[in-house]
């Protein structure tokens, strides 16, 4: 009995300390000046989807009818990222560049989902995204007359827009690569980026080596200096080779870029969403609203119908809020119109199981069963209903998630999480509970207690036991 | 119980209400929205008051954009339907609805994403119903006697064909009255109600299940009777928990969710009924067809 206590104690601490989380990673959240840093429990805040904070939802069809089967991953791969560089040179926070691969739900069509959150001037975002990258060599600015751009960014340090300045443009550019390679180092196996220039190329590359002997030459992808090297010989035959503090992944990446110099696969737009933040507000609001209304009338319900063990369950219930809740925060899980809709039904739901054990529970009490007894095989006989009626709905849901739009994936991910969560709070959390209360005895206050909707219920006392 | 005793009314009610269903959604039809047959929607606020239905037409007439379908909403915006336009077609509606308007919400959805949506809703249509027909047929397994898993499965089935033909034809009667369009949602909302509505039909089949096992009643029709008698208030009760926080959703919850939330309703309400005077019913019902041809043999 002392350990079941202690664990209870334990189970409401840890409800309670999720909960002094949740609100106060809010709060912090709130009072967080728009544009600083996040920082400590503010890292932690509510992942609205777009259609709560407002944003643009654009689908891109790529056109892969030239693109063999076996480089199709590798080319959609490529693709997402040079439309990910683009995006974030476009200053958007947490954009999500997503590929949606054919299959034989969408007549094999490969395409590019991209969500920027915030973004509601879609022209020019779409403009953005469209645009061709520009890969190209510079050479170091002897004249040294260029003017230096200094900004002061909102953390207070200098920038100086030293490399616009230092570098001036040749003639060579992104069309010339033939292609880029990941190579390693033979003395040093330190992984390296192999360039091989397209014959016009080449004669451009030894030229421009020629004349810079000694000095660096800046690679150049949309206006910032990927890398610099510096150039030992005069290099014909128009291979180059990068060789920085490259780590593997850094390496390939670089190789990643380079050859989507151009889109590697083109791409054509055919659906957009913008919502306005007005509207995601309005939302967002309604949806919390019917939410905390929601909870209360199945609170107040469970009270009023289960009395004691409906109280219980209406603590279970709260920590179940307040775990998901938390869920949402530390997953993070992006909350969606559709999702907050699973959430709150998800709340109705997680009382069907306190429902069907405690109905159990009065039968068997019913019947004369001691309190602790009735308690018990109420839990272990509403348990197979209970499993089997929450794994239809894990089923739909799952099958849900792989429909697959962000609007429903964001509905069946809080819906089956919600089912999984409720089953521990619903069963566990209860449980716990009423043994730890360890009400034994049988009378009529504890059938009041123990009672429930508006009869009496009738108090059958077990028949004493001879000794 | 009466249900039991009656069974041949319930299943017969159950058949007129489907029928019904079946004929508003013929008569009615479903009006499928822009998420199917794609298409755009624009929607924008004035900062003014805005200008009347026909000056909002007139000028967008003048555009190359063919058919649209302009509509006011809220207390100061409208809504304009039209093919999937572009970017730049987009611009110039804006232009023409002139420099009060601002756009609150657009969408525009390519016909290959529609036909994608229709091909993944029936899809996962039947691969949630095949689910459950295996789950139930799975946990039900040890109970093959007097009825087979399996059938417990396929009444569950045809329980939740109940529910979902219900719920289509109030949405196409809902649809009729106010213009509302089957989305995204609305499928979401269906399948959705496949999950629940055999929740509630497991209840009453596990209680079924449990008595079969102990074994009081030797006649399969007064176990289910009796089963229902044991489960109804716990069903009902699990059943109204759901149904009020999906009002709160109706009424407080914001508009985009609200059709959602009504068809949830509307499938949870009808899942309830047909657990209790549906699948028990035919529960005895196929029995009772088995004894016969037993017999006959």
């Amino acid at each position: 009995m002392f350990k079941t206590r202690i664990t209870a104690f334990i189970v409401i601490l840890v409800g309670v300390a999720l909960g002094f989380f949740v609100y106060q990673s809010e709060i912090s959240n709130r009072n967080l000046e728009s544009g600083a840093t996040a920082t400590g429990l503010a890292k932690y805040p509510f992942k609205l989807g777009l259609d709560l904070s407002g944003g643009t939802h654009l689908v891109y069809k790529a056109d892969v009818s030239s693109i063999t089967k076996t480089e199709l991953s590798d080319s959609m791969d490529a693709l997402r990222d040079v439309i990910e560089r683009r995006v974030n040179a476009f200053g958007v926070a947490e954009p999500i560049v997503q590929i949606q691969s054919g299959d034989f739900s969408n007549a094999g069509e490969e395409r590019l989902i991209v969500d920027l959150p915030g973004v509601t001037d879609v022209s020019k975002a779409i403009e953005m995204i469209g645009q061709t990258p520009v890969l190209d060599f510079r050479v170091e600015n002897i004249d040294g007359d260029a003017e230096q751009e200094a900004t002061v960014d909102e953390n207070g340090e200098l920038n100086v827009d030293l490399y616009s300045s230092m570098y001036k443009k040749t003639d060579l550019t992104g069309r010339y690569l033939q292609k880029a390679v990941l190579e390693f180092d033979q003395t040093t196996g330190e992984p390296t980026v192999g360039l091989q220039f397209d014959a016009q190329g080449s004669i451009l590359f030894e030229q421009i080596t020629k004349e810079n002997i000694g000095k660096t030459v800046a690679i150049f992808l949309d206006s910032e200096p990927i890398s610099i090297p510096r150039v030992n010989e005069a290099i014909s035959g128009g291979k180059a080779q990068i060789s920085g503090n490259f780590t593997a992944t850094e390496a390939k990446t670089l190789v990643g870029r380079l050859n989507s110099g151009a889109l590697p696969v083109p791409i054509s737009l055919v659906s957009t969403q913008t919502i306005g933040p007005s509207l995601g507000e309005e939302a967002t609001t309604a949806g919390v609203k019917a939410a905390i209304f929601g909870f209360l009338i199945i609170v107040l319900f469970l009270i009023l119908w289960y009395r004691l063990p409906g109280l219980i369950a209406a603590i279970a219930l709260s920590m179940y809020v307040t775990i998901m809740l938390a869920i949402f925060k530390l997953v993070p899980v992006t909350l969606t119109a559709t999702g907050i809709a699973g959430f709150i039904i998800s709340i109705g739901m997680a009382v069907d199981a306190n429902v069907l054990i405690f109905e159990r529970m009065k039968e068997e009490f019913r019947k004369g069963g001691e309190i602790p007894e009735s308690i018990h095989h109420g839990f272990k006989r509403a348990w197979l209903s209970v499993r089997d009626s929450n794994i239809s709905s894990i089923i739909t849901s799952i099958i849900l998630f792989w429909f697959g739009t962000t609007l429903i994936k964001g509905f069946a991910l809080v819906f089956m999480i919600g089912v999984i969560v409720s089953l521990i709070s619903a069963i566990s959390i209860t449980r716990l509970f009423l043994y730890s209360l360890n009400i034994k005895k049988k009378n009529k206050f504890t059938n009041f207690l123990f009672g429930s909707g508006f009869r009496s219920t009738k108090i059958i006392t077990a028949p004493a036991v001879s000794k | 119980m009466f249900v039991v005793k009656y069974r041949k009314v319930f299943v017969t009610i159950s058949a007129i209400l489907v029928s019904l269903a079946v004929a508003s959604i013929i008569v009615f039809g479903l009006n499928f929205g822009i998420d199917f047959k794609g298409g755009s929607l624009l929607e924008v606020e004035y900062s003014g008051v805005r200008p009347s239905q026909d000056i909002v037409e007139g000028s967008i007439k003048s555009l190359d954009i063919g058919e649209t379908l302009i509509q006011p909403i809220g207390d100061n915006g409208y809504s304009i339907k039209a093919r999937d336009i572009t970017d730049q077609e987009k611009k110039e509606i804006l232009v023409a609805l002139g420099s009060d308007a601002t756009e609150t919400s657009f969408t525009s959805i390519g016909p290959s994403v529609g036909a994608e949506l229709v091909r993944k809703s029936i899809i996962s249509f039947i691969l949630v119903l095949i689910g459950i027909i295996f789950w139930i047929a799975f946990s039900f397994r040890k109970v093959s006697k007097p009825v087979s898993s399996w059938k417990y499965g396929l009444i569950a089935i045809v329980a939740l064909v109940h529910d979902v033909t219900i719920s289509a034809g109030a949405f196409a009667f809902i649809g009729f009255l106010t213009g509302v369009e089957v989305d995204t949602l609305f499928v979401v909302a269906i399948l959705t109600v496949l999950g629940l509505s055999v929740s509630d039909t497991i209840v009453v089949f596990d209680r079924v299940r449990e008595n079969l096992r102990i074994g009081r009643s030797k006649i399969f029709e007064e176990t289910v009777g009796e089963s229902l008698n044991q489960v109804y208030t716990r069903s009902l009760i699990t059943s109204v928990t759901v149904i009020a926080v999906l009002l709160c959703l109706v009424f407080l919850g914001p508009s985009s969710t609200r059709i959602f939330a009504i068809v949830l309703t509307i499938g949870m309400f009808f899942g309830t009924y047909s657990s209790i005077f549906l699948a028990s019913p035919l529960l005895v019902i196929v029995n009772n067809i088995q004894n016969k041809k037993k017999k006959t043999r």
